[in-house]
């Protein structure tokens, strides 16, 4: 038998968290330097996945099977495919940043990355499950150290409020989500929770129908789904930056992972018979969280509803149900996840120096970190899908995914409407070119106010690190996207074969 | 009818006679060795005796696949009523170990006798085929119940909560063996065998069965805490020493879950009442039990009515009368055993050092002892059904139960209590890992047998809640054959 090589992913976090445990609480130098430790790991198992996976090959590899509970047919069995695979990097690298961006974590750090870690063997175990059972377990996992990480460490102002309701939001989506898999489970009748057999169940339409909105708004609740987006700023700003990064960068990215994987991908005629509404609910996520970003003074609320209108993009990639529209969302969700964690790694550093976020009272820190200026000025520019960048590389596509389904789709009765609705998104670019660039001439250009000149300076070290990987990955995406988009396009492929099926 | 006498019937009951023999030794202990010197040891022997006696139990006293009759039809021994013996059995261990540090209770050798007593009384429970046995084993169980809430001398509350638990405990028990006795009357039978075939029969007028439903249901609800018979457990958890209650929250309620499954299987095949009505009882169980929570300052209260919540949930699967239902049900008991003590022993720790068990006043825990704290953590998680920990997978199996049963309406009703239990679980964990400690508050000190009985317990969270497998099976090996 091969390396385990998910395995050691999925528990690399997790074993470093309670060996952190293990450690005297006040020795806080070698707590951080073990747990940069970990994070390096767990990045180089990561980038060490990513290289070696065989796209020639395409399908699952790296997969491992171990029964569970046998008399259910539960089993851990995990494989990555093109979807997953970029998903599985980008929180190797969120997880490296976030560890590199948490260094000055004062208060109990010894908690705070075993948490920080815990959270990423969920997150991991989600992106690499192959077992409906084995992505639920994970999917909680990932869903309940939010709450800790938030109310202990978050911003005073709102983290108790916040955590909670973060955390039931998500748990009800959770929760309603298991419901309807169980009730796949057993309308199968083949006593398994394995996604690849269940894949072949052909769940009667009606069926699928019924279900469908369980399963898929259970888990886009995480992705932040208009009306169900509520929590998502709230828990954005009041999250430590860390946090942050990893919410938005990939936490967002499990619901919309999770509702194509088990909500497209299992119960394909009902997302053919849905899908026109969640295009519809999409685009009034892109558009309604570009507007309400546009009208924030606080920085961190800025990032949260800019969040808020990019997971729309994914999902209505997703909702296209066309193989580029597919590819477009999967590239954007990593390219989502690594500008949004860089966003959020900016607005941390700057809040950490000036002690408010409010963008009028900021001025001027351009002089003071440039580094952390151009780092943001690129994550602008990724959001507003500027050619050259990662976002223009993952918008692109779905907005021709879109246009595309209106093409070919004629048979749903929102079908001809699809080329309004790719205009109406693409205005919301346009809002984002607005708010963004208003903030970095505000934060950034304008003079720098006197009660900031002394004690603001430059960032550290660790900071600038952290930036630099994140603004690496996408440019490498924005300049040489032959690097993934042949492997998500891969695994768009196969979503395709089973969406033709059912509607055969 | 004399049945024959057979040696290997007594083999069966190794357990409860290693159990008896400790008691025997306890109470030659308790008059050797005077009280004044015992600090703390008294426990620690009652405890590694019940274990003993557990160990046995599966070494020598393991059921296979077989079901027999035992003692002229008696006693029935299989593999369910084996784990819920050894659920109690744990269930015994953890309270003594737990009973070695608290004052009133800790030196006093009758005490431990009558938990041994009790635990007695609950494995007959389990194990009984017969109403006489059952009624029997069910008052032994209780005797010492009521003894034990009120055990703690000079306690005000303690004597409150013996005389609740005793006033609430004769009463339905009285409205049980009435039940019994209308069964018996209609059928001139006691073995439950025998009278589940007469009611098969229709040797039992409807409307009788009905009445007899209701009166058996008002027996055990009050050993499982279900609404409307849950009004004595708040204050008896409040009132009674914290290992007691541990113990009548876990062991009591797994076996009182037992013996509801014996006698359905009785009353089932004819009742068409008895399952709306359970249906019923469940959904009030935990939506009153979680909304009740909410509003709770006292830890042991909250847990009070968690438990409850924790019964509603339980009757769920009972209610879809299948194996997989069953073997929910026996699973999740499994974990909520472990947890709910998991639970308790935190909270005894915690009241001997701050003398209190106001969530107030467990503010700041996290940074007095990291340790306790996390294993706060992971049992009121746990409770809460969060993976890795023990509740998860004993929820997902009992909401599978419902769902194949095609209840769909009752599993999201199930799921939306849980959501409504991970919050007010989620405001104690705040106030232990959030809220700063007062002013001149000092580290928690942890003796050692308490740290061993807890790190037992958080390990057996996390190894129910990963390594489900075994033990699923386990419970679906004695599911089979239950009805």
């Amino acid at each position: 038998m091969s390396f385990p090589l998910l395995s050691a992913i999925t528990f690399t976090p997790v074993t470093v968290g309670m060996l952190l445990l293990l450690f005297p609480a006040d020795r806080h130098t070698e707590i951080r330097i073990t747990a940069l430790a970990g994070a390096t790991l767990t990045l180089f198992l990561s980038i060490w996945a990513y290289v070696s996976y065989d796209i020639s090959l395409a399908g699952y590899q790296f997969v491992e099977r171990l029964n569970w509970v046998p008399a259910l047919g539960i089993s851990y069995y995990v494989g990555v495919d093109g979807l997953s695979l970029p998903m599985v990097l980008l929180t190797g690298i969120v997880i490296f940043t976030g560890v590199l961006i948490s260094w000055k974590i004062d208060d109990r750090p010894r908690e705070f990355f075993a948490f920080l870690f815990l959270l990423a063997t969920g997150v991991f175990g989600v992106f690499v499950a192959l077992d409906l059972f084995h992505l639920f377990f994970f999917y909680e996992i990932a869903v309940f150290p939010m709450y800790l990480l938030i109310a202990i460490w978050g911003w005073k102002v709102t983290r108790e409020y916040a955590a909670m309701k973060l955390t039931l939001y998500l748990f009800i989506g959770s929760v309603v989500a298991v419901v309807g898999a169980l009730a796949m489970y057993f309308a199968s009748g083949m006593n398994t929770f394995d996604m690849l057999a269940l894949q072949n169940a052909h769940f009667p339409a009606d069926f699928q129908r019924f279900w469908f909105p369980f399963i898929f708004f259970g888990f886009a609740v995480l992705a932040g789904i208009f009306p169900f987006h509520n929590w998502s700023p709230d828990g954005h700003v009041a999250a430590p930056t860390a946090v942050s990064m990893f919410h938005a960068g990939v936490l967002m990215k499990l619901g919309a992972f999770a509702a194509l994987r088990v909500g497209v991908m299992l119960l394909p005629a009902g997302a053919h018979y849905w899908m026109p509404w969640i295009v519809f609910l999409a685009l009034i996520n892109i558009v309604y969280g570009s507007f309400v970003a546009m009208m924030q003074r606080d920085l961190k609320y800025v990032i949260g509803f800019s969040s808020v209108s990019h997971m729309g993009l994914v999902m209505m990639g997703v909702a296209s149900l066309t193989p580029i529209g597919i590819t477009g969302a999967g590239l954007q969700m990593f390219s989502h996840g690594a500008m949004t964690a860089l966003f959020f790694a900016c607005v941390g550093m700057i809040y950490d120096q000036a002690h408010t976020r409010d963008i009028p009272s900021l001025g001027g820190f351009g002089a003071k970190m440039p580094l952390v200026a151009v780092a943001f000025i690129i994550g602008g520019l990724v959001s507003m899908g500027m050619p050259g960048f990662s976002g223009f590389i993952a918008e692109q596509p779905i907005f021709m995914g879109v246009w595309a389904a209106g093409q070919t789709t004629s048979q749903y009765y929102l079908g001809q409407q699809y080329a309004w609705i790719d205009l109406v998104a693409v205005i919301a670019i346009a809002i984002t070119a607005a708010y963004i660039l208003r903030a970095v001439h505000q934060v950034f250009f304008t003079k720098l106010p006197a009660e900031f000149e002394h004690h603001v300076g430059d960032v550290t070290i660790l900071d600038k690190v952290a930036l630099v990987v994140l603004v690496g990955v996408l440019l490498a995406l924005g300049w040489f996207p032959a690097w993934m988009a042949p492997l998500v396009a891969s695994s768009a492929a196969n979503v395709m074969t089973i969406l033709q099926g059912a509607a055969g | 009818m004399i049945a024959p006498y057979v040696p290997a019937d007594w083999l069966v009951l190794l357990p409860e006679i290693a159990l008896v023999v400790v008691a025997v030794l306890l109470a030659v202990l308790d008059v050797a060795y005077p009280q004044v010197r015992r600090t703390g040891e008294l426990g620690i022997y009652a405890g590694l005796g019940i274990a003993v006696a557990g160990v046995l139990g599966i070494v020598f006293a393991l059921p296979g696949s077989d079901r027999t009759l035992l003692f002229g039809g008696m006693l029935r021994s299989d593999l369910f009523a084996f784990v819920f013996r050894m659920l109690v059995i744990f269930a015994g261990v953890m309270t003594a170990l737990l009973s070695s540090g608290v004052r009133g209770v800790s030196r006093h050798g009758e005490y431990f006798i009558l938990l041994i007593g009790a635990c007695l009384g609950m494995n007959f429970m389990a194990l009984s085929a017969d109403i006489i046995m059952l009624y029997l084993a069910l008052e032994t169980t209780s005797i010492a119940g009521y003894v034990l809430a009120g055990f703690a001398h000079g306690d005000d509350h303690a004597a409150e909560a013996g005389l609740k638990y005793f006033l609430f405990g004769a009463a339905t028990s009285g409205l049980l063996v009435y039940g019994l006795s209308l069964l018996y009357g209609f059928t001139g039978e006691t073995g439950l065998a025998a009278i589940a075939a007469a009611v098969g029969d229709g040797q039992v007028p409807p409307a009788a069965l009905l009445v007899i439903n209701m009166l058996l249901l008002a027996g055990i609800g009050f050993k499982v805490t279900a609404v409307p018979f849950h009004f004595w457990a708040p204050d008896v958890y409040e009132g009674a020493p914290t290992p007691v209650t541990a113990f009548i929250s876990t062991a009591s309620k797994a076996v009182g879950f037992a013996v509801l499954f014996r006698i359905m299987s009785v009353t089932v095949p004819m009742s068409a009442y008895l399952l709306p009505l359970l249906t019923a009882i469940s959904v009030l169980s935990m939506t009153l039990g979680n909304l009740a929570a909410l509003a709770q300052r006292n830890i042991k209260r909250l847990l009070a009515y968690s438990s409850i919540a924790h019964a509603g949930y339980v009757l769920m699967a009972v209610v879809t009368i299948s194996d997989l239902g069953t073997a929910a049900v026996v699973f999740y008991l499994i974990t909520y055993v472990v947890t709910n003590l998991a639970a308790f022993a935190v909270v005894i720790i915690f009241a001997r050092v701050s003398g209190s068990d106001e969530i107030a006043d467990y503010a700041g825990l996290s940074r007095r002892s990291p340790y306790l704290a996390l294993a706060m953590l992971v049992a009121f998680l746990s409770l809460a059904g969060v993976p890795p920990l023990a509740g998860f997978f004993g929820k997902m199996f009992l909401f599978a139960a419902v769902v194949k049963a095609g209840l769909i309406w009752l599993a999201i009703v199930g799921v939306l209590n849980a959501i409504l239990g991970i919050y007010y679980y989620l405001i104690v964990l705040k106030v232990v890992f959030v809220f700063p400690a007062p002013e001149g508050t000092a580290s928690i000190d942890v003796p050692r047998v308490y740290s061993v009985a807890l790190a037992v317990l958080c390990i057996g969270i996390v190894v129910l809640g990963t390594v489900a497998g075994p033990w699923f099976d386990l419970a679906l090996q004695s599911a089979q054959g239950i009805y």
